[in-house]
């Protein structure tokens, strides 16, 4: 973790010290090909200086938040999300590295979540080794803040999926193209779950306390690999559609050759999509579903099955120059999302479980380029207990900006 | 251009309208009286202090990381007591092996109370072969502090243990031996060495701190000083829970407001009241208490409404659930408060759940379920007519 802070602050210095500012150069983003979400890691604005071969990129975000449940607030707060920065390099014309390191709410979480070679053997298949986003879903993949309209990450890319989950593995990817479509596919063995998903404070089912283990960059928690796996496919003129599967043991089943248990998997299959109408409407979706093998003698507070999901939808209503911004627009935007942490019904009433949550969020955002983004979000969403007594409400007004850099 | 200007002017004006009405579009904060949570109004600021911190503690979740278990009920207490009201069928507890007072016959068996769940790669307890048991659903923990500062004199007054005044109603305390960690109440009357207790189902329980303190143990696996033979090893372990926290917890339960009562001043909500009290129901459900004096300011030497006498009355055979707890007997329950009535199912996931194992699903089923030494007074309200009954349960429901 140091040594990448270093080479960081080596190589800003470096640009720093030979300020010749006609030689940094902006790499170009891809916009001829059809586009999936797995290209979105390598498919960002870089910075490339002279002829090095290694160009740096990252995005910021703040916001304020104002939030009230049921009447009572915190009151308003500054809140610096996250700042995350990117290093790519060609080591060959056959080779490349990405990382990305991320910095949540100041210096709180320092996470690398993506820091992979990439060797590509034909176009069908290239060979990946490192610390690689899982593909689940497709905000896992495409997560960077300024493309969003939505100040908050959806609840089930964070609260159920695991937000930006990545682990030490290898695997395969490959892409075709094709002149009315795009098809790919990834394929990844990877560390994966621990037992906390059954064991946390948040007294749920929680797929994403696995990533408070500390030393599941080091060590896999139970010796057994995570499979993940997805396929995409991109029709010109309809949208993509993702199909991914990632799944694992999570508990340590044994220790020292001595056997606790069997083994209990957490498995996750997710769908998503999205498209662009020809009213220039944008429109994402992704929804997941979880199974995961909880011991019968532990208790129902934690769920056997989950699903929930979210759909966006944003449509331009300005595209010109404003304000001396040469691609400026102005959009609004609608999500609607929710999760069930806990789909089941009690053993001793037959009465459904709830454990869930519902919110929708319009927003509004003006953006400089596709690059930048200054938003405001309203958040209305009730969430209801175990028991489904009646929900608690939140409101939330957000106001922030993202932007690459 | 000027199109362009429009159009922001528009949008500006929108943004404007929802920033204007942000205090609008917030949810608002329940009313006291539509809600059981919440402390009671006037403590001091170093009680609320402590007011938030045993809220905290209360709402703690354990987990196999920090001591759940290995056998254990449910993972925090507000699990069990969802937004301070009673219980569900999926947080009932069960205990087993005890027809009298000679105690116990299953403890090495994991008597008295059944852990039924087990973190993972241990089992869970069953109930021993030729053990009875019973299930208990929770009960609400508001307006505690009131109840625990009554002093045992008043008690007493009300109970009628040989039925001198022949209305078929006796009511007595539970005597209980209170463990060394409990303090006594000022003035405390005992009998042959043992005291009047006066919390759980049947009455068991001598103070709030016992109540906590077997709890965290029983029902969580969480060991404290006060209790600290771990259910699953049967010996004395370290405490996975601070005196502090658990202090704090039982200062939270001390301080949570009584339930407030809705539509007091509905004509149908006073005459139900009459009916309530001519029909004898508060022969037994007190309408009227009062506390002596206590450290806690509030707390002292107030008069308050929560319909019971504290005492343990037998409820006939129907409810005999050959379990029993101190000195009460197996057909032996506490008068149940009633205050917070209307609110329950707020916190039992949209259900009645009512009398000690939630086997009534509405108010009339639980009055119809008394027998015993409420038989006299559930036939007088079978005899009510249908506008009365109403009127008592539009009474009930206002609680
Ligand atoms: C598994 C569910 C469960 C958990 C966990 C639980 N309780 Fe309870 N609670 C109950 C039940 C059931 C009763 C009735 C017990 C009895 O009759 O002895 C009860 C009774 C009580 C009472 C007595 C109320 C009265 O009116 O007499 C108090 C106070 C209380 N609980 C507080 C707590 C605290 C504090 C915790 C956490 C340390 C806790 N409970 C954890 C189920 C639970
Ligand atoms: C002899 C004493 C006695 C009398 C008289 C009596 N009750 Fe009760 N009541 C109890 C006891 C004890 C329980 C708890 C029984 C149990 O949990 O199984 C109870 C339970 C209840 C409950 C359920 C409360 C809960 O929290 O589950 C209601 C409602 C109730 N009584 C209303 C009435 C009404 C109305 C009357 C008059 C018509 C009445 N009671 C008369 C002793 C009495």
């Amino acid at each position: 973790m140091k040594n990448i802070l270093i080479i960081f602050s080596l190589l800003a210095l470096n640009l720093n010290s030979q300020s010749d500012s006609s030689k940094i150069k902006r790499a170009p983003t891809d916009t001829s090909k059809m586009l999936l979400n797995m290209d979105a890691v390598y498919n960002r604005p870089f910075l490339q200086y002279g002829k090095i071969p290694v160009a740096l990129g990252g995005y910021m975000e703040a916001n304020t938040n104002y939030a009230v449940t049921d009447g009572i607030t915190e009151g308003l707060s500054f809140q610096m999300r996250r700042m995350t920065l990117f290093v790519s390099s060609s080591i060959h014309r056959k080779i490349k590295f990405l990382s990305e390191i991320e910095f949540e709410d100041g210096t709180k979480e320092i996470n690398i979540e993506f820091a992979a070679l990439d060797f590509q053997l034909h176009h069908l298949v290239n060979f990946r080794g490192g610390i690689i986003m899982n593909p689940i879903g497709g905000f896992n993949q495409n997560h960077d803040g300024p493309r969003w309209e939505f100040i908050d990450r959806p609840i089930s890319a964070t609260q159920l999926l695991p937000a930006t989950f990545s682990n030490v593995g290898f695997g395969f990817y490959g892409k075709t193209y094709q002149p009315k479509y795009v098809w790919a596919y990834e394929l990844y063995l990877t560390n994966g779950w621990n037992d906390r998903i059954i064991g946390n404070s948040q007294n749920k089912t929680y797929l994403p306390a696995t990533k408070l283990d500390p030393e599941r960059f080091e060590e896999s928690f139970n010796g057994v690999p995570m499979t993940n796996a997805k396929t995409s496919l991109r029709f010109k003129g309809i949208g993509e559609i993702g199909l991914s599967y990632m799944g694992g043991v999570y508990n340590k089943f044994q220790d020292d050759g001595l056997t606790f248990d069997k083994k209990r998997r957490a498995d996750v299959f997710a769908v998503d999509f999205n498209t662009s109408l020809r009213t220039k409407t944008n429109i994402t979706a992704e929804f997941a579903w979880t199974f995961i093998d909880v011991p019968d003698t532990y208790t129902q507070q934690y769920g056997k099955k989950q699903h929930g999901g979210f759909i966006d939808i944003v449509q331009p209503l300005i595209k010109r120059p404003m304000f001396g911004f040469e691609k400026a627009s102005f959009n609004i935007a609608m999500r609607a999302e929710y999760v069930d942490w806990n789909v089941g019904t009690f053993n001793e009433t037959g009465g459904n479980i709830a454990d869930d949550i519902f919110s929708i969020v319009p927003a509004i955002s003006f953006r400089t380029s596709s690059q930048t983004v200054i938003r405001l979000n309203y958040r209305y969403q009730w969430q209801k207990d175990l028991l489904g007594n009646p929900a608690s409400r939140t409101a939330a007004i957000q106001f922030g900006i993202s932007s690459y850099f | 251009m000027l199109f362009l200007m429009k159009r922001l002017f528009i949008y500006f004006t929108f943004l404007t309208i929802l920033v204007i009405s942000c205090k609008k579009l917030t949810p608002k904060l329940p009313e006291d009286h539509q809600i059981l949570e919440g402390p009671i109004k006037g403590l001091t600021a170093a009680e609320q202090d402590q007011f938030l911190k045993g809220d905290i503690g209360f709402g703690a979740v354990f987990t196999p990381q920090n001591g759940l278990g290995p056998i254990f009920v449910a993972n925090s207490c507000a699990s069990c007591h969802a937004g301070d009201g009673k219980g569900h069928p999926f947080t009932t507890l069960t205990r087993f092996g005890q027809t009298d007072s000679t105690g116990n016959q299953f403890v090495q068996l994991g008597g008295p109370q059944l852990q039924n769940r087990a973190i993972p790669g241990y089992s869970p307890e069953i109930i021993p072969s030729g053990a009875t048991s019973s299930k208990i659903l929770p009960p609400a923990n508001t307006g505690l502090g009131y109840l625990d500062a009554v002093s045992d004199q008043d008690l007493l007054l009300m109970s009628d243990p040989n039925d001198a005044d022949a209305d078929g109603i006796s009511g007595v305390p539970n005597w209980v031996n209170v463990p060394a960690y409990c303090q006594f109440r000022a003035n405390a009357i005992s009998m042959n060495g043992k005291h009047m207790a006066r919390f759980g189902k049947k009455g068991a329980a001598y103070d709030l701190i016992q109540q906590t303190a077997n709890a965290y143990n029983q029902d969580m696996g969480i060991n404290s000083t006060y209790e600290s033979i771990d259910t699953y090893r049967k010996q004395p372990v370290e405490p996975e829970v601070s005196n502090t926290t658990l202090q704090n917890v039982v200062f939270y339960l001390k301080t949570l407001k009584a339930p407030v009562q809705r539509n007091a001043n509905d004509a149908d909500v006073i005459a139900g009241k009459q009916i309530f009290m001519s029909t004898g129901c508060d022969k037994c459900h007190r309408a009227e208490l009062k506390t002596g004096s206590s450290p806690i300011k509030v707390l002292s030497n107030i008069t308050f409404h929560p319909y019971t006498d504290l005492l343990l009355h037998d409820m006939g055979p129907a409810l005999d659930d050959n379990y029993t707890e101190g000195s009460a007997k197996t057909s032996e329950w506490k008068t149940p408060a009633l205050w917070g009535l209307g609110l329950s199912k707020k916190s039992q996931g949209g259900s009645y759940f009512l009398m000690h194992d939630g086997r009534a699903h509405s108010i009339d089923e639980a009055i119809q379920l008394h027998g015993g030494e409420a038989l006299q007074i559930r036939l007088a309200y079978g005899n009510l007519s249908m506008t009365e009954r109403d009127q008592l349960l539009k009474f009930l429901e206002s609680l």
